[in-house]
């Protein structure tokens, strides 16, 4: 036997030659394990993320191989940083050109909540402007931290549905925020 | 060219406009000087254009704001002559409930970035300046944050209540 370790099979029902799940399931599995993040890196918690994509965190080994600064094919933006007032617009632009499905996590103090900097030109927390998926605590987080948010995300992404644009909640939500 | 002493600056600019410009200070050997906002174009152009004195460079301007002091909001230029290696400050204070100054684009072309970040901090109104709008801040904001009865804490924070701390 290899020592690779692969994913586990969603639950489903499985005879001689054949299995099946639910589609959900499939396609969630498929997502969360090719994970494609947008960084949004404006501070420290950036330096941070880029330890956490380097040889000895390696993010990629989640799937996330490609890490593009392109709205394009992404699935999960990523805010590392602090947001000011004045870029609030530009990312709330990045989110609203993100396709469906798309998840958003705020790294660290800052993008979470605005930190210590409790003042005029900062933007007290991200959610302010789009809705967020996963938070991941502190000042900065250690790379741990991020994967472990990380890994908070894909368990969301495996459990949700493949439709989730047309649930009421998830509308009821992006409407909270003005977007359609 | 050596420094010119301090003491030369205060003749120079008392001869030259005779009891409008008075001594602030003369902190670490660098002299202050203040004046009325009916002198300052005229102060900044002499000082700037004295064949002897020649403070051609405008390092910087900026204001303070002092809410007990009768005049609270103060205007401060701070002028470098680089052919003597001389700085002088001359500050310009200013009623609270009127605060325009005249413009030093007309003297500095530098000038403009620093008026503009001086009506952004401190509300101060440069008038005859080109464009006059915030540089640093939001567009859509409506105060001026360093000024001292701005709260510097955003009010929507509920998650730094004494209580939440035990206080």
């Amino acid at each position: 036997m290899s020592d690779i370790q692969l994913v586990d099979a969603p639950a489903g029902l499985e005879g001689s030659g054949f299995f099946a799940t639910a589609l959900d399931k499939a396609v969630g599995l498929a997502r969360a394990n090719s994970l494609w993040p947008l960084p949004f890196a404006t501070s420290c918690c950036g330096i941070e993320f880029m330890a956490t994509m380097a040889s000895h965190y390696d993010l990629s080994r989640f799937g996330a191989e490609r890490l593009s600064f392109s709205p394009r094919q992404a699935d999960l933006l990523m805010v590392m940083g602090t947001i000011s007032k004045k870029m609030g617009p530009v990312l709330r632009q990045v989110y609203l050109q993100m396709a469906e499905p798309r998840w958003v996590m705020a790294v660290g103090a800052c993008a979470s909540s605005g930190g210590i900097f409790d003042t005029y030109s900062v933007l007290q927390g991200i959610d302010e402007v789009i809705p967020v998926d996963v938070y991941v605590p502190g000042c900065p987080p250690r790379p741990e931290a991020i994967i472990d948010g990380f890994m908070a995300i894909q368990e969301l992404v495996k459990t949700e549905t493949g439709r989730r644009r047309e649930e009421p909640k998830y509308q009821a939500l992006l409407a909270q925020y003005g977007i359609q | 060219m050596s420094k010119i002493a301090n003491e030369v600056l205060i003749i120079k600019l008392g001869d030259q406009f005779a009891g409008q410009v008075t001594e602030l200070s003369q902190d670490y050997g660098m002299l202050s000087v203040e004046t009325g906002v009916e002198q300052i174009s005229e102060v900044l152009a002499y000082l700037k254009n004295d064949p002897e004195l020649k403070f051609i460079f405008l390092t910087d301007i900026t204001a303070v704001h002092y809410p007990e002091l009768e005049k609270p909001i103060g205007v401060i230029y701070h002028l470098h002559s680089l052919t003597t290696n001389t700085r002088i400050r001359v500050k310009v204070f200013l009623a609270g409930d009127n605060v325009h100054i005249p413009t030093a684009t007309t003297l500095w072309n530098g000038a403009n970035w620093m008026e503009r970040e001086t009506y952004d901090f401190f509300g101060v109104i440069f008038d005859g300046h080109p464009d006059l709008r915030r540089i640093l801040n939001v567009d859509d904001m409506t105060v001026f944050p360093m000024r001292k009865e701005f709260p510097l804490e955003d009010p929507n924070r509920i998650d730094k209540k004494d209580y939440f701390f035990g206080r």
